[in-house]
């Protein structure tokens, strides 16, 4: 037990022990160094010299962890609140969205549909339109197979208008048909907000030359056509390497001028033009009444049944924000609906029952170490280092062989035709029949466990012990106390820090542990650190094992706080 | 402990050594008994037969050896006899427990560990204590005698069949050994974590070393977060470290083969290396500064005051004391890297399969002992590299004159 | 659709002109992603020796991650750093990458070897081929394996689905996977539902209740598993009575390590196994990848790989040629899941169900269990 100041109390207080601080603080007046100067100003120079030097020392190993450690691991945590990908897939649809009453009974009509289509034409090009399908499947199932079933008749829905133009004006068919019309001044503006809108779905740049600006007037007079024209051309440019203006547009343009030419003014528009593709386009707008006529709406329906469910688009509309609290309120068993925040049905709640689970499992698994650790490390402590040393192997055995090994060991020992069961059944204790379960229950997690972490008890016991004097309980027995009154009031409060090492360290490590109980623990011996691995690489839902990831770490944070106050960070020893 | 020996008087026969005998015996014999359902005609026999090894033992003090062996034996042949070559280990088994209580108690040996003025009762404390930690041990051993056991296994599964029960030649086999020894699927596995393990440890125990020195000094701004951030590996669960650091190191690596034009597997053996170094830092963290909690500043002074500078200083003074500080956070550092699974499976690639995730892919897709051989070589490995360090520790004590401890 | 069709067909083009031009614009090592275990030996015995034989410049790794295949790839993906070059996965995953624009889509004909009789790839492989990403190598089936020696005197083997949850007849445990697919199948089935209406009554949430309900019969009596090697481990040593795994992993245990186990062929559940290719692979790697895509899944190839495993080859072509074990050389046609015998009481695996329900199924399930 040495007397270091701790650095936190220690810091702007004159150094103990330096007896020239002390000597200077005794008399009045500044007391001059050797080379001069105020002896103050030359200590708090050595200070700050010393702190500098301390940082020196700490500052490659920080930037390590914090680079390649903190850094990443709070870009996973962030996880647990992003929700672009709704916002970022279907952007306008969304932006249309707001004005939608969610509390209404009726599905939002063809000022969100229309939208929709060509974000979603859009998204499924870039194969982005399952991602957010599958976002919103989280949270409502079923969703997942609208997006993509919908997704699969974006271009029948184009084609049907594309073949009607074709029909009124062969033009319609040409690549350069559609490029020398759209193309023009004055839209560099749509060009670069589209490019941007692509970046963000895509998460490229999207940067480089279209090869295409289009046209102010045209975005004037066909805006959806000309948005939708403006896409392509920069997928076709630059995620395909193409040249625009040789490149039949997609379906989803035929379908934007469809839908421009069902608002009378550009009809009216158009009969004043007298641009590239006069002829074509005046022929379609007299022609109209020959495209389809059903609203997007109506062609998302026949699609899916379920773009007309309300609940659908409620719940597109609750996570369509940049932001959710989705996840966390997921990770304790809560659900977002309009009506505010809601438990989740009792058939789905899980969460909180795991997190209530690790952390009583953790404690009696710490328990139990402490329990068979500290008889284990007092022998240590206190045999001759020869045999103790010999001794030591065995504590650190088990640590060679691999925590599979082990675990997988444990479960030959545990399992009902397995070694212990055997032995029973053998000597007559157990009956055959009634063979003791051990294992896939928690019982086989915490035996399990409790071996695994055990050295993580024993060594900093062993360390902490080691350093209590013998003398001291002789002291006390000498005094008069009995066995057990000297090894409860003189012993064991000094061999407090090295129990307190040992729980922190081994708590920690068992709620964070997921392999064990995955191989022992069989249903109601898992942990949450398995569901978390589950929604990692089983389900992909990776929002939510951040949050609980999240969760998780602070609790263990909170522990860890609650440890420095009590018993000092400083106080945790391993071995040594 | 034979001239401490002498000192002890021998307990009474009649009033201590034989009814004890007699009770630990039948205990033996109950449990036996119970085997053909007969527990109470059991604990009789055996009652009589631990009376008999007592007396035995009480009148042949001298020759401990021979008689010891001579029930070994006699007990293994009944258990033979009696069941199968099965019950031949157990038989041999009780047949040296029971010799071996015969001569302790009856020795007066039981009394030789604690002071001659201890009490009976504080004797049988401290007795039943030591068989207490005894069982503990016991307990971190016990699952390595399957492991052991069943990687002689003539079988492709972890089971104990009839024949190995029975010790027959035709249930064992080394077949798991070659296939480890001699595959490819194995020993480039190996090669991998002894590639990457000593070097992860390297740089926690060289960067750690630094730090916990640094840390350690009176004056450190904002010491307690810098400690929370360096002690975090080992705190954020492990499954959200290996995708967190994934996204990480998957650009990194990208940059180093495209930028630097670096070979792709040196590459993945660095991703690997990195990740492991900083799961391995709170290790080395926690063991080095609670080394230096206990080192006498004074001494860095002194060497300065002489002359030294802060390297000499270091290297000579400081880092002698340290050592075992730092050599066991090395240790702990490279069982971290040589035993992690979940961090190599997400930020290794093939090239880079270690032992761990070999063993892990090993379960999971085929059932074999083979995992079972490698952790036994390990097993035999580190006990000889443990064994090795503590007679080299006792020789370097020998050497320096002082007394082994 | 056109678009990207015709701009698929081209690449397809190009890459099947490099393969035949210019062997040195292809990459030479190939990183292929499998199971490990059996399975992947005897995709190393079948499709790449043979291949390595024929290209001796070339190297491949495998990389034993298909089960984590999924997750890897969405974070190679997101990271921009794709390592693997070709992935097997189970036909749900494929479908699933291909969604997220994981996998690249392939074009079967131009991609792969007609049948020997000159039939196109598409139709040799027919239905099989789910996913415009799928590339099908075999048919397995996930079913029951039963201890022999367990079974009561007097009774009769077990032959039924429903069996499992006759724990009178049959006592001791079963092992069942830790996940809701085929396990709801499997007890709305002996719920007396009909077979066409499983995933109607599924859909809803009374339906996934009944079914949760029928398996609280069972929950007892059951070892839950989630690594293949399980069930075939858990029967040899006795520990469960009869479990569900994988048919090729009993073939091991029956056949070539000779425990008293057998096969209860009732209501299995097919599924499927083939090859994906990762998108935005670089292209000398990509013309690698195709090239060896293309032989290694031609009619004698994936008939060769049932020389090794007890999975039925996924084209119609090769059915014929499958012939002898290697090692043992027993017939394999009996022992494959397709085999009439075999095949009496089958239930199609219905992937798009399953796409849509999992999440949410998965949490009921996953809260059943845990109560």
């Amino acid at each position: 037990m040495s007397n270091v100041t701790d650095a936190t109390t220690g810091a702007g207080e004159p150094v103990p022990g330096d007896n020239d601080t002390q000597a200077a603080k005794a008399e009045n007046g500044p007391v001059m160094a050797a080379d001069g100067r105020p002896l103050k100003q030359t200590l708090r120079r050595t200070l700050r010299r010393e702190k500098m030097r301390a940082l020196l020392l700490i500052a490659p190993l920080l930037v390590f962890v914090v680079v390649t450690f903190i850094v990443p691991i709070l870009s996973m945590l962030f996880r647990s609140v992003e929700n672009d990908i709704v916002q970022n897939t279907m952007p306008e649809a969304v932006q249309a969205l707001q004005a939608w009453d969610e509390q209404g009974t009726e599905p939002p009509g063809d000022e969100v549909f229309v939208p929709l289509y060509f974000d979603l034409f859009k998204a499924s090009e870039a194969k982005q339109h399952t991602q957010a399908g599958n976002r919103l499947n989280y949270e409502q199932p079923g969703l997942s197979s609208m997006f993509r079933s919908t997704g699969r008749d974006f271009d029948d829905m184009g084609e049907a208008f594309q073949d009607v133009f074709e029909e009124i004006d062969p033009a319609f068919g040409k690549a350069e048909f559609w490029y020398e019309m759209l193309s023009g001044e004055g839209g560099k503006a749509l060009l670069e907000d589209r490019r941007a809108l692509y970046a963000a779905m895509t998460g490229e740049t999207m940067s480089g030359d279209v090869g295409f600006a289009p046209s102010a007037d045209m975005a004037q007079m066909l805006p959806w056509t000309t948005k939708a024209y403006t896409d392509f051309a920069i997928w076709t440019a630059i995620k395909e390497n193409d040249t625009v203006a040789e490149e039949n547009p997609w379906e989803a343009v035929y379908a934007a001028l469809g839908q421009d030419l069902r608002s009378p003014e550009t009809v009216v528009a158009i009969a004043g033009y007298s641009g590239p593709g006069a002829v074509a386009l005046k022929a379609a707008a007299e022609n109209r009444d020959q495209l389809p006529q059903d609203s997007f709406r109506e062609m998302f329906v026949a699609s899916d049944k379920d773009w007309e469910s309300v609940q659908a688009w409620r719940t597109i509309s609750l996570f369509s924000p940049p932001v959710t609290a989705g996840y966390f309120l997921n990770s304790v068993d809560l659900t977002k609906t309009v009506n505010g925040i809601e438990a989740r049905p009792e058939t789905q709640q899980i969460y909180l029952t795991l997190f209530q689970r690790t952390m009583v499992m953790s404690l009696i698994i710490t328990g139990s170490c402490i329990l068979l650790g500290y008889p284990v490390a007092w022998l240590l402590a206190n045999l001759p280092l020869r045999t103790a040393n010999v001794l030591m192997i065995l504590v650190l055995l088990p640590f060679w062989t691999s925590l599979l090994v082990r675990t997988s060991a444990w479960k030959v020992l545990l399992q009902q035709q397995g070694v212990i069961n055997e032995i029973l059944v053998w000597l007559g204790f157990v009956d055959d029949a009634n063979r003791l379960i051990l294992m896939n229950n928690a019982t086989g997690t915490v035996i399990a466990m409790t071996h695994i972490l055990l050295p993580f008890m024993i060594l900093p016991l062993y360390s902490v012990m080691k350093t209590i004097p013998p003398t001291y309980l002789r002291a006390a027995k000498s005094l008069g106390a009995t066995n057990w009154t000297a090894f409860w009031r003189v012993y064991f409060p000094q061999s407090v820090p090295g129990i307190g090492a040992g729980s922190i360290l081994v708590f920690i490590l068992s709620i964070g542990y997921y392999i064990t109980p995955e191989i022992v623990g069989g249903t109601d011996g898992v942990f949450i650190s398995n569901r978390i691995a589950y929604h990692i690489s089983s389900s992909l839902n990776w929002g939510l094992a951040a949050a609980l990831g999240s969760i998780l770490l602070i609790v263990v944070l909170a522990l860890y706080w609650c440890y420095d106050r009590i018993v000092g960070i400083d106080n945790v020893k391993l071995g040594g | 402990m034979s001239n401490l020996t002498v000192d002890i008087p021998r307990p009474p026969l009649n009033s201590f050594t034989l009814p004890l005998m007699a009770v630990f015996a039948g205990c033996f014999g109950f449990v036996v008994g119970n085997v053909f359902a007969q527990p109470l005609i059991g604990f009789l026999i055996g009652a009589a037969i631990g009376a008999g090894v007592a007396l035995l033992a009480h009148s042949l003090p001298r020759s401990r050896r021979n008689v010891r062996l001579g029930l070994i034996v006699v007990f293994g042949l009944i258990g033979l006899i009696l069941v199968g070559p099965g019950a031949l280990v157990a038989g041999l088994l009780i047949g040296a427990i029971l010799s071996w209580a015969a001569y302790w108690l009856g020795s007066g040996a039981y009394r030789s560990s604690v002071p001659t003025y201890y009490t009976a009762r504080q004797t049988l404390w401290h007795n039943s204590f030591l068989f207490i930690c005894g069982l503990v041990f016991f307990f971190l051993i016990a699952p390595l005698i399957p492991v052991i056991w069943l990687s002689f296994n003539a079988e492709n599964f972890f089971t104990f069949t009839p024949e190995m029960l029975n010790f027959q030649a035709e249930g064992y086999s080394l077949k798991h050994y070659r296939d480890f020894l001699g595959t490819e699927e194995w020993m480039v596995p190996l090669k991998n974590s002894l590639i990457i393990a000593p070097f992860a440890t390297f740089i926690s125990v060289s960067l750690g070393t630094l730090a916990a020195i640094g840390l350690s000094q009176s004056h450190v701004p904002g010491r307690q977060a810098i400690m929370a951030i360096l002690i975090s590996p080992m705190i954020v669960p492990l499954i959200i470290s290996a995708t967190g650091m994934f996204f990480f190191y998957a650009p990194l690596g990208n940059w180093l083969e495209a930028t630097l034009g670096l070979n792709q597997s040196f590459v993945g053996y660095v991703k690997v290396i990195l990740a492991h170094a900083v799961l391995g830092v709170p290790f080395v963290i926690i063991t080095v500064t609670a080394t230096l909690v206990g080192f006498d500043k004074s001494l860095t002074r002194a060497a300065a005051n002489m002359g030294a500078n802060p390297v000499t200083t270091f290297f000579r003074v400081q880092m002698p004391l340290i050592l075992p500080g730092v050599i066991s956070g090395g240790l702990f550092a490279f069982i971290t890297s040589f035993d992690e699974v979940v961090v190599v499976l997400f930020v290794g690639s093939a090239q880079q399969q270690t032992l761990p995730w070999q063993m892990f892919t090993g379960l999971r897709e085929q059932i074999s002992p083979t995992i079972l051989a490698a952790a036994t070589i390990l097993v035999t490995v580190s006990i000889c590299l443990l064994t090795t360090v503590e007679l080299l520790r006792r020789r370097s004590e020998r050497l320096r004159g002082m007394s082994p401890g | 659709m056109k678009l990207t069709t015709t701009l698929l067909t081209s690449t397809a083009l190009t890459v099947a002109a490099g393969v035949a031009a210019h062997a040195q614009d292809m990459a030479n090592d190939m990183t292929l992603v499998s199971w490990g275990g059996a399975y992947q030996a005897s995709q190393q015995k079948a499709y790449a020796e043979p291949y390595m034989e024929n290209n001796p410049e070339v190297s491949i790794v495998w990389d034993e991650s298909s089960n984590e295949a999924v997750a890897k790839l969405r974070a190679m993906n997101e990271a921009g750093n794709i390592t693997w070059d070709l992935v097997d996965v189970v036909a749900s995953d494929a479908m699933r990458l291909c969604d997220e624009g994981l996998a690249m889509e392939i074009d079967h004909d131009e991609a792969l070897a007609a049948a020997p009789d000159g039939t196109k790839a598409s139709d040799d492989f027919g239905d099989l081929i789910v996913s415009d990403c799928f590339i099908p190598q075999i048919v397995y089936s996930t079913t029951f394996g039963y201890r022999t020696d367990m079974v009561p005197e007097g009774a009769e083997a077990p032959n039924d689905i429903c069996d499992v949850w006759d724990t009178e007849t049959y006592p001791g445990k079963r092992s069942l996977e830790k996940r809701p697919i085929n396990n709801m199948e499997w007890a709305l089935l002996c719920d007396g539902v009909a077979k066409d209406k499983v995933y109607d009554v599924l859909a809803t949430d009374e339906g996934q209740q009944r079914a949760l309900d029928k398996l609280d019969e069972i929950k007892d009596d059951v070892i839950w598993w989630s690594a293949g090697a399980d069930t075939p481990q858990l029967l040899a040593d006795g520990e469960v009575f009869m479990g569900s795994t994988y048919n090729g992993r009993l073939f091991s245990a029956i056949v070539e390590q000779d425990q008293p186990i057998a096969m209860m062929w009732d209501a299995q559940v097919f599924d499927l196994d083939g090859w994906i290719v990762p998108a935005g692979l670089p292209k000398d790697r990509l013309a690698r990848v195709m090239d060896f895509l293309n032989f290694a899944t031609d009619t004698q190839r994936l008939a060769d790989q049932a020389k090794y495993i007890s999975y039925g080859p996924a084209r119609e072509s090769s059915a014929p040629l499958v012939g002898k074990h290697a090692d043992l050389g027993i017939d394999m046609a009996p022992h494959m899941p397709t085999d009439p015998n075999n095949a009496k009481n089958t239930f199609l695996y219905n992937y798009e169900f399953w796409a849509d329900y999992r999440d949410d199924i998965d949490a009921k399930f996953q809260a059943w269990l845990a109560q």
